[in-house]
């Protein structure tokens, strides 16, 4: 007895001795630096994301403007359309190229020599010639009057022009010459070198020339290949989880099948790649390069993703529903096509949604399938060879030009942008139409 | 012309629909409950009937075509190219394509200029006759189904029947999908192993498969040793993880421990976002930003390294992999039950000797299940290695230096100048089948552990 009681007392001092106190401040203490280790895991991903589009937007603002020379030339009737035809195949073949140097070159009476006259024409875009031909075709009726065009400057005076090319540096170390700084700066003093929004950004397919590259074309294509997969993935994902979800049998086979699956949803992307390169490509002989065979093979990665969507969807629909379907005489079918279905259908979008905004971001697949070729025209159907918006970012990071640096920023930021675009679109679906019941 | 075809179809039986429909009703005079189903029914029946087996037969011929058209135009070539080595055949025959359909021949002979001939007339003349007996196909179930809409026709039990059948072969197609990738990767990987030996592929220490133009040059017949890459993918997988694992799972404890619903309901999807951000757009930031990072502080730390460190595509994948943990690991450790957390607070413990006793221990294996497909992306992971590691397999363990991967290798073999049918084409595909076999195994591992895990608890 007195034993215990004893005991009890020294408990209680053992509480109260500093040695317990000790202990509840090392105790206290390891749980505030767990909560820090935890604050400062969060952190970590957070500065990561920041770090992430700090960096990409930083390189990829300046790809939205471009500088440009004002080129102000008088269309020659004697040298562009001796006949008078203006037929357009004359206007084509007129030239051009001897306009712009000519008018470059009356900028710079001093410039004689050969060599320097042409390093005196790189100052401007290859695309300078084609644009004033272009603009030529348009409008025939201009021929004979005196035009102003701006054309973009070449894309190394471009970096230089917004300040990524250091002058400062030795003549040796940098892309553009004492010589050519001097000309641009005589340019600047009279005024003609001016900053304009890069629409060519927008409207230009891809081009070997990075101030004339776009992404229109890879746009155009992207949108294609997500047409096909949203034809294809929609349809079979919904059907296939309707069925697994109200009408499958609890067997085998149907273990098997959500096995399946579940195992598709994880397949590393690029093995759908080598599926579609083998039999899309080799045995079914489709076409290389083209969205079809891309969205085929999107379409594969996709479709478990909206099965598993749709079947939790079809499951948050309560069984009052189908039992009051079937009670007023509705076929198992009806049941689920007219009650069910249309119930869960805004789950089932969103989930359409996230995962076809997976599928636009995929590259992997595609480069399997030959969408990496370089395609300089807009594709006009789904079995023209074609880009995609990841793939022309793939393309451009891999180039060695420094202009591409901003241009790949910014054609990530439109991805992203399209991206979030889509999410907002799932987030505010599920927000408007889901119903929790 | 498939365009125009389907188009057709589509209209032929939506007229079918309607026409069916209103047989349908006028068989009994306008009193619909007289008919054994709703007149829609009947219109399905017959739009069924003129669409769905026409349908079927053009996918099959789609399949089909291209075989048979070989086997006529290669049936009809002279014994000079029929006698030809099988690569030279199929060399020969694309060539003949690319003549017929104006694309980019290798090489023009009279040859090939006959059949490519051939060739032509022959794929008018089978898709012509194709379309005709399509159509004649159609309309004749058409007409069937039109005669046979009645009063007593059961239309929606054999509608339903129809669409229960639809609904099962969609669910097949994932098996299908899977057996597809299997045996097409298992077939030009046999074709693979019976020019380079399999042990010599997997235990192989050498890997340069640029296999020379002449048959006499010095290492012609190109090294298929994939330990290189195999060691490669490991390295970067660990150092991935060595980033994401401890993130994720801190980050994970602090959202369903510590913090607020509001900071919970801020926080997490920012971090959700790093899960949406395409792969392409991490190989990229690894370029612009993480590989000049580390090469200037080793730099400044006197550590000569190349441009492409596994160390920069590893801890970039492993930001990728942050949210993948971190949100599999919410879930995990919030389904461990209550009753836990309020026992071992009841015996005194503090919040983080619960979890770290308490919570993580029966969170475990849900945990592992998370890191295990965790592991798996991180392995098939393409973009990131492609743009930010190298491509030169380089046997070592040192995180600065430049190693390649199995997914770098697969893209660079299959990009730019193949050579069909080459071991070096090939070993891609053997590349694949290593690919898909580890990480298939290790996502079944995984599923299987969480779905157990799950099932403990609920």
């Amino acid at each position: 007895m007195t034993d215990t009681s004893s005991e009890a007392i020294d408990k209680t001092r053992v509480h109260q001795s500093e040695a317990a106190a000790r202990r509840r401040k090392a105790r206290a203490n390891a749980e505030r630096r767990f909560q820090t280790y935890g604050v400062i895991a969060v952190l970590i991903a957070l500065a990561a994301l920041g770090i992430l589009i700090f960096s990409i937007a930083g390189a990829g603002v300046t790809a939205f403007w471009q500088h440009s020379i004002k080129l102000e030339v008088q269309l020659d009737e004697a040298q562009i359309d001796p006949e008078g035809t203006r037929d357009l195949d004359t206007l084509r073949r007129a030239p051009y190229r001897t306009i712009v140097r000519d008018y470059i070159k009356g900028m710079f009476p001093e410039v004689t020599e050969r060599r320097d006259v042409r390093t005196l024409t790189k100052l401007l875009s290859t695309g300078a010639v084609t644009e004033l031909r272009e603009y030529v075709l348009a409008n025939p009726d201009q021929v004979g009057s005196k035009v102003v065009l701006h054309v973009p400057v070449s894309d190394d005076i471009d970096m230089l022009l917004k300040g990524q090319i250091d002058a400062s540096l030795p003549e040796s170390d940098r892309r553009v010459s004492d010589q050519e700084i001097a000309w641009v700066r005589a340019l600047q003093d009279k005024g003609l070198i001016e900053r304009e929004f890069n629409r060519r950004l927008f409207v230009n397919s891809d081009s070997r020339e990075p101030e004339l590259a776009g992404i229109w074309g890879a746009v155009i294509g992207s949108f294609y290949t997500m047409v096909v997969t949203l034809a294809l993935a929609f349809p079979i994902g919904v059907m296939a989880a309707i069925y697994l979800e109200e009408f499958a049998p609890k067997n085998r086979f149907t273990d098997f099948i959500e096995v399946n699956i579940n195992n598709l949803a994880a397949v590393p992307s690029i093995v759908f790649g080598l599926l579609g390169l083998a039999v899309f490509l080799n045995t079914w002989q489709l076409p290389r390069s083209a969205p079809l065979v891309g969205g085929m093979v999107l379409a594969l990665m996709t479709f478990p993703t909206i099965i598993i969507a749709s079947r939790a969807a079809l499951k948050a629909v309560p069984p009052s529903i189908r039992e009051g379907a079937v009670g007023v005489g509705a076929s198992p079918l009806q049941t689920v096509f007219h009650h069910v279905l249309p119930l869960a259908m805004p789950g089932i979008l969103t989930g359409t949604i996230i995962g076809m905004a997976q599928a636009l971001g995929e590259t992997a697949p595609l480069l399997m399938i030959g969408m990496v070729a370089f395609v300089a025209d807009v594709p006009q159907s789904i079995t023209e060879p074609a880009a995609a918006l990841p793939v022309q970012i793939y393309l451009w990071a891999d180039s060695p030009e420094r202009a591409f640096v901003e241009r790949t920023s910014a054609a990530i930021i439109i991805l992203l942008s399209f991206l979030i675009v889509m999410n907002i679109l799932a987030v505010l679906l599920r927000q408007r139409f889901e119903r929790r019941w | 012309m498939t365009g125009a075809l389907i188009v057709t179809l589509a209209v032929l039986s939506v007229i079918g629909y309607y026409m069916g429909r209103s047989k349908s009703v006028a068989s009994v005079s306008g009193e619909v409950h007289q008919l054994h189903s709703r007149p829609g029914y009947y219109g399905f029946y017959v739009a069924i009937w003129t669409a769905l087996p026409a349908f079927l037969l053009f996918v099959v011929w789609q399949i089909l075509e291209p075989q048979i058209l070989r086997a006529f135009v290669m049936g009809n070539v002279g014994p000079a190219v029929s006698e030809l080595p099988p690569e030279r055949v199929d060399l020969f025959y694309r060539d003949v394509v690319a003549i017929a359909t104006e694309g980019v021949p290798s090489q023009v002979t009279p040859d090939h200029e006959a059949a490519a001939d051939h060739y032509t007339s022959l794929k008018s003349l089978g898709t012509w006759s194709f379309v005709a007996f399509v159509m004649s196909l159609s309309v004749f179930l058409f007409a069937f189904a039109y005669r046979k809409v009645s009063p007593t026709l059961r239309a929606r039990n054999w509608v339903e029947r129809v669409i229960m059948g639809l609904l099962i072969v969609c669910s097949v197609i994932a098996i299908l999908t899977t057996v597809g990738i299997i045996l097409s990767l298992l077939f030009e990987s046999l074709r693979f192993f019976n020019r380079i030996p399999i042990q010599d592929f997997l235990f192989g220490l050498q890997w340069s498969p640029q296999t020379a133009l002449r048959a006499e040059q010095v290492g012609a017949s190109g090294a298929f040793g994939a330990v290189p890459l195999f060691a490669g993918t490991f390295l970067i997988t660990i150092i991935a993880m060595t980033v994401a694992l401890p993130v994720g799972l801190m980050s994970a404890v602090y959202f369903s421990e510590y913090a607020g619903p509001g900071v919970r309901g801020f926080v997490k999807p920012m971090l959700e976002i790093l899960a949406g951000v395409p792969t392409v757009v991490y190989g990229f930031f690894a370029l612009l930003t993480v590989a000049p990072f580390i090469r200037d502080t080793a730099d400044a730390l006197g550590v000569a390294t190349p441009a492409q460190s596994a160390l920069a595509a590893g801890s970039v994948m492993g930001i990728m992999l942050i949210p993948f943990i971190s949100s599999l690991s919410d879930d995990v450790i919030n389904s461990v039950p209550q009753s836990l957390r309020d026992g071992s607070f009841a015996m005194g413990a503090t919040k983080s000797e619960t979890i770290r006793k308490v919570v993580l221990p029966a969170a475990l294996p849900g945990i592992v299940g998370a890191v295990l497909l965790a592991v798996s992306r991180a392995i098939g992971e393409t973009m990131i290695v492609v743009m930010a590691a190298g491509r030169s397999g380089n046997l070592t363990f040192n995180p600065l230096d430049s190693v390649t991967t199995i997914t770098v290798q697969i893209v660079a073999l299959l990009t730019g100048d193949q050579e069909f049918d080459s071991a070096k084409t090939l070993s891609a595909f053997a590349l694949g089948l290593t690919l898909f076999f580890v990480t298939l195994v290790l996502n079944v591992i995984a599923l299987n552990i969480v779905q157990k895990y799950r099932e403990r608890y609920d």
